[in-house]
């Protein structure tokens, strides 16, 4: 036993054996914890009986929730989009002569370090149709102008997507940036010599080499867009109506304020497959990839 | 830095569309500095001004008695102290909470680097698909066990949960750091007889200090901007900063004060907005570090 | 008494197998070479010697003590590596020292085994810089320098002039082995060059497929390898083969020509059946065609070498390798024939591959 306890020393098995308890406990036993709640008519007292897939159902036929579901769809199609074209783009022009670049990057890059409630906040405030942009082009004498989109059930929750493009276009732009610079410069002396057109060297041979680079920003993304809470709590409140509701807000909604936790574990459970459904093609090539 | 600059691209051809790439940055400039102007400019207007304008009009006698009244004396519910306390608070639980993660983080990262298993590949991927794990599926049990032990709604509860919720994240980030480090040099200390904790200690961890500096960054990003387990996990003696602005907002809806909600919300940025400045270096290495996770 | 045996040592990873039952004594003071193509096992062989692997089964003796489940600081001696694993952030001086430090070695002593060296190898200037000021040739006088502290009585070497440019590998080659004649010490040096090992070497050990294929002089590997794959490994040109049969009355037949093999010193009596016949391109003279005991070729080119050339000859169905003399070389007819020294040949078993 001594001699066993002194080979240890020169092992990290305790140290790793103790990550990997955390890791259990905290997040996998987290998962199943969860799960056998949502198997629960618990609400605001956990009852342990388990009821069956009860509380899913009633997930699926409430209105809130679809919306929720909708509206993330919604979001992060455009979300994510936006966010790779825009970033991708300006991490091309970056990668580029330009002059004042470190000025422009610094400019770029800055969102990344504000939280997304003040993110929220301040978009919120500037497009207040009655205070923000709108006002202010029709106080420079365009008077007709309209830009109401926080306040129509309707458009607001592209208002979210402007915030959300906002706060991760430097993210996307920092990491095809780091792939860009990674481009073997003999590549592009070939491409000179072949007198291959810039965008068709971009779309063609840049771009299809960088797949893992790019992949790695639409996981970033997308887990952004499940997990999108902080800027809904602080640009709309999931209004007007609940045409911005989530199902991030959802959940947190019915574990604190409408203490149903039965349905808000059954809609983190939904939340989390959704997750690893659109992560696994990703995690299942890399987990290839390295063994 | 330098083979950086000489292998950047050729610069794009034409005048014409050199012209147009520079109109490009500078209107993204303009969408980018919009929302900071914005609040920078109506922080430093008093009251009168709001009202009569909009908010994008300039200030024309710029003060900054709207950040005194969000530092010391704007509402958050019943309590009339601005955003002090929350500044407080923010530190307090981010300085621990970075500080632990990140040296625990780079001891797990060394460990699993060093830790050789057939299950290693396997058990890598459950951590890093731990990284995505939306909170919402975690966050009941956490609150479950925190309040058996009794660290629901404290200090040392919030400061657990940014310290546990972080480590796979900090974890990997040093792995990946380590899997570049040659092995030989822990097993030249093992030859020296060295045993895991001294070597991590005195061969590794100093020339970690760069993966330190970025880890430490990002952490203090994250943990500062953190939202929503600041509400959910810190009682109402601890709420950070963040939870704060959102009540300072959310009151004065009634009554609004922009210039000060404005004030406040830049008094809150301002910590990552400093340490971005200061550390651009490490702060845009970090994210790319970040990306490649696993 | 040997300074280290090895005794049926065997090791795997999962399924695959790394070392198969490897014995091997190794007398004081002697220089070992461990040589293979990589993937052969000989890095772990020296990390099972180090300790830093555990082997599966089997003994590791070191000057008459089992040390086999002891942990590598505890064996008693030092190891310098391919990368030479300085530790980064510490100087020279530190890293000489951080292994008595953690011995809670007296700090006289200490200081006295560096200041020795620091001479020994000449870094005495080095001893304040960190590892990162240093060149390449530097680094590795430190990573000797740092085993020498630990142990000058044995010491191990993994592929250690491997990241050395060719002119400083030349140096240190030699200055290794003075080293080794200096100190006196057991030396068991992991390399894939060949060149180090029959310059170096006291004994190489062959390594193939987690075997030791032959663990000998270094001479009598080149001249009388004990298998096909020691005989094809060593040597530049590789070694002449060419397939064959050998009849009852002991002579080597391959297509419709018969060599005698009275001049080859058998190892067993009598063999026959299937084998190799393995010739090294200086056993090999250029006859004219048709000449008693030779064989038809045609030259294909030839390649000058400065002090010698190489004639390329096909010959059955095979491209052999000749060595010539310049003038030789540049006056070489087309259609030749080819003669044998069959005392300095080597025959193998076409089933086992081992000599015959």
């Amino acid at each position: 036993m001594s001699t066993w306890l002194k080979r240890q020393g020169f092992k990290p098995d305790i140290t790793v054996a103790a990550f990997f308890a955390v890791v259990a406990i905290f997040f996998y036993g987290s998962i199943l914890w969860t799960f056998y709640m949502s198997l629960t008519r618990s609400t605001l007292i956990p009852k342990y009986e388990i009821v069956g897939f009860d509380q899913y159902f009633d997930l699926f036929t409430n209105q809130r929730w679809l919306v929720s579901c909708l509206n993330m769809v919604i979001f992060g199609v455009f979300y994510m989009v936006g966010t790779l074209a825009f970033g991708t783009l300006l991490a091309v022009l970056a990668d580029r002569r330009i002059k004042a670049e470190s000025f422009f990057r610094t400019i770029f890059l800055y969102p990344l370090a504000v939280s997304l409630i003040i993110t929220g906040l301040s978009w919120r405030w500037l497009l207040d149709p009655t205070t923000g942009l709108q006002a202010l082009i029709r106080g420079i004498g365009w008077e007709t102008f309209t830009f109401d989109w926080l306040t129509r059930p309707d458009r607001a929750i592209y208002t979210l997507v402007i915030a959300g493009i906002w706060h991760s276009a430097g993210l996307v732009m920092v990491i095809v940036l780091a792939g860009l610079r990674g481009i073997d410069n003999d590549l592009w002396k070939a491409i000179r010599m072949e007198g291959i057109p810039l965008w068709r060297a971009y779309c063609q041979v840049i771009f299809p080499g960088m797949r893992p680079v790019i992949a790695s920003c639409v996981v970033l993304l997308m887990s952004e867009v499940i997990r999108g809470y902080d800027l809904i709590i602080a640009m709309t409140k999931g209004g007007p109506g609940i045409s911005t509701e989530m199902p991030a807000k959802f959940a947190v909604d019915f574990y604190f304020a409408r203490v149903n936790l039965g349905l808000a574990s059954a809609a983190s459970i939904m939340m989390l497959a959704l997750s690893l459904i659109m992560l696994m093609p990703y995690f299942y090539s890399e987990f290839r990839r390295r063994s | 830095m330098t083979s950086v600059v000489a292998r950047r691209q050729p610069a794009f051809g034409p005048r014409a569309a050199r012209i147009g790439l520079y109109v490009f940055l500078a209107v993204s400039a303009i969408f980018f500095l919009l929302p900071l102007l914005l609040v920078i400019m109506n922080s430093l207007k008093p009251m009168e001004e709001i009202r009569q304008g909009n908010l994008l009009a300039l200030p024309i006698n710029p003060n900054f008695d709207a950040w005194v009244s969000a530092w010391q004396s704007a509402c958050t519910g019943l309590d009339c102290a601005g955003v002090r306390p929350g500044l407080w608070n923010s530190i307090k639980i981010t300085i621990p909470s970075v500080v632990i993660s990140t040296l625990a983080g780079a001891l797990n990262g060394y460990a699993l680097g060093q830790w050789k298993s057939r299950h290693a590949n396997m058990i890598m991927l459950l951590v890093t698909v731990g990284l995505f794990i939306p909170y919402q599926a975690m966050l009941y049990p956490t609150v479950k066990i925190l309040s058996n032990v009794g660290l629901f709604r404290t200090y040392a509860g919030i400061v657990f949960v940014h310290v546990i919720y972080g480590l796979p994240y900090t974890t990997l980030l040093f792995r990946n750091f380590y899997v570049g480090i040659p092995d030989e040099i822990s097993r030249a200390a093992r030859m020296e007889g060295a045993r895991f904790l001294r070597t991590f200690w005195s061969i590794i961890l100093p020339i970690s200090t760069n993966i330190l500096v970025v880890v430490a960054i990002l952490q203090f990003t994250g943990i500062w901007n953190d939202y929503l387990l600041g509400l959910i996990f810190a009682g109402n003696d601890n709420l950070p900063m963040t939870v704060q602005l959102t009540n300072i907002v959310g009151n004065s809806r009634g009554a609004a004060n922009p210039n000060v909600n404005m004030a406040a919300a830049l008094i809150t940025a301002i910590p990552t907005l400093v340490v971005y400045f200061l550390s651009g270096r490490y702060f845009v290495r970090g994210i790319a570090a970040g990306a490649v996770k696993g | 008494m040997s300074s280290i045996s090895l005794r049926q040592i065997k090791k795997s990873f999962g399924a695959l197998t790394i070392l198969h039952s490897v014995d091997m004594e190794i007398d004081k003071g002697e220089f070992i070479v461990i040589l293979g193509p990589s993937g052969c096992g000989k890095s772990t062989l020296l990390n099972v010697i180090a300790g830093l692997d555990a082997c599966d089964e089997g003994q590791i003796v070191i000057e008459g003590k089992d040390v086999s489940g002891l942990e590598p600081s505890e064996r008693g001696l030092a190891m310098v590596f391919q990368s030479y694993a300085l530790f980064p952030a510490m100087t020279v001086r530190r890293n000489l020292s951080f292994g008595m430090e953690i011995a809670g070695t007296p700090k006289a002593t200490v200081v006295e085994k560096v200041a020795w060296v620091a001479k020994l190898l000449q870094i005495e200037a080095l001893l304040d810089r960190k590892p990162a000021q240093l060149s390449g040739g530097q680094r590795q006088r430190v990573a000797i320098g740092r085993a020498l502290v630990r142990s000058s009585s044995i010491c191990l070497f993994d592929e250690p002039l491997s990241n050395l440019d060719a002119k400083l590998r030349a140096e240190t080659r030699v200055e290794l082995k003075q080293l080794h004649e200096t100190l006196g010490s057991t030396m068991i040096y992991v390399t894939h060059d060949q060149i180090e090992a029959m310059t170096m070497a006291d004994r190489v050990a062959v390594m193939h497929k987690g075997k030791v294929e032959q663990f000998a002089h270094p001479q009598s590997i080149y001249e009388k390898p004990a298998s096909l794959f020691v005989a094809g490994f060593v040597g530049s040109p590789a070694m002449n083969f060419i397939d064959g049969r050998l009849d009852g009355s002991g002579r080597f037949l391959t297509g419709d020509i018969a060599i005698g093999t009275d001049a080859y010193a058998f190892e067993e009596r009598q063999p026959s059946g299937e084998i190799v016949l393995g010739i090294r391109c200086e056993d090999v003279t250029v006859v004219d065609r048709g000449a008693p005991e030779s064989i038809p070729a045609s030259l294909a080119f030839t390649e000058l070498l400065g002090a010698d050339a190489l004639g390329w000859f096909d010959c059955l169905g095979k491209r052999l390798s000749v060595r010539l003399g310049i003038k030789a070389a540049r006056s070489m007819r087309k259609e030749v024939g080819l003669r044998f020294d069959m005392s300095k040949a080597s025959l193998f078993s076409r089933a086992s591959e081992r000599r015959l």
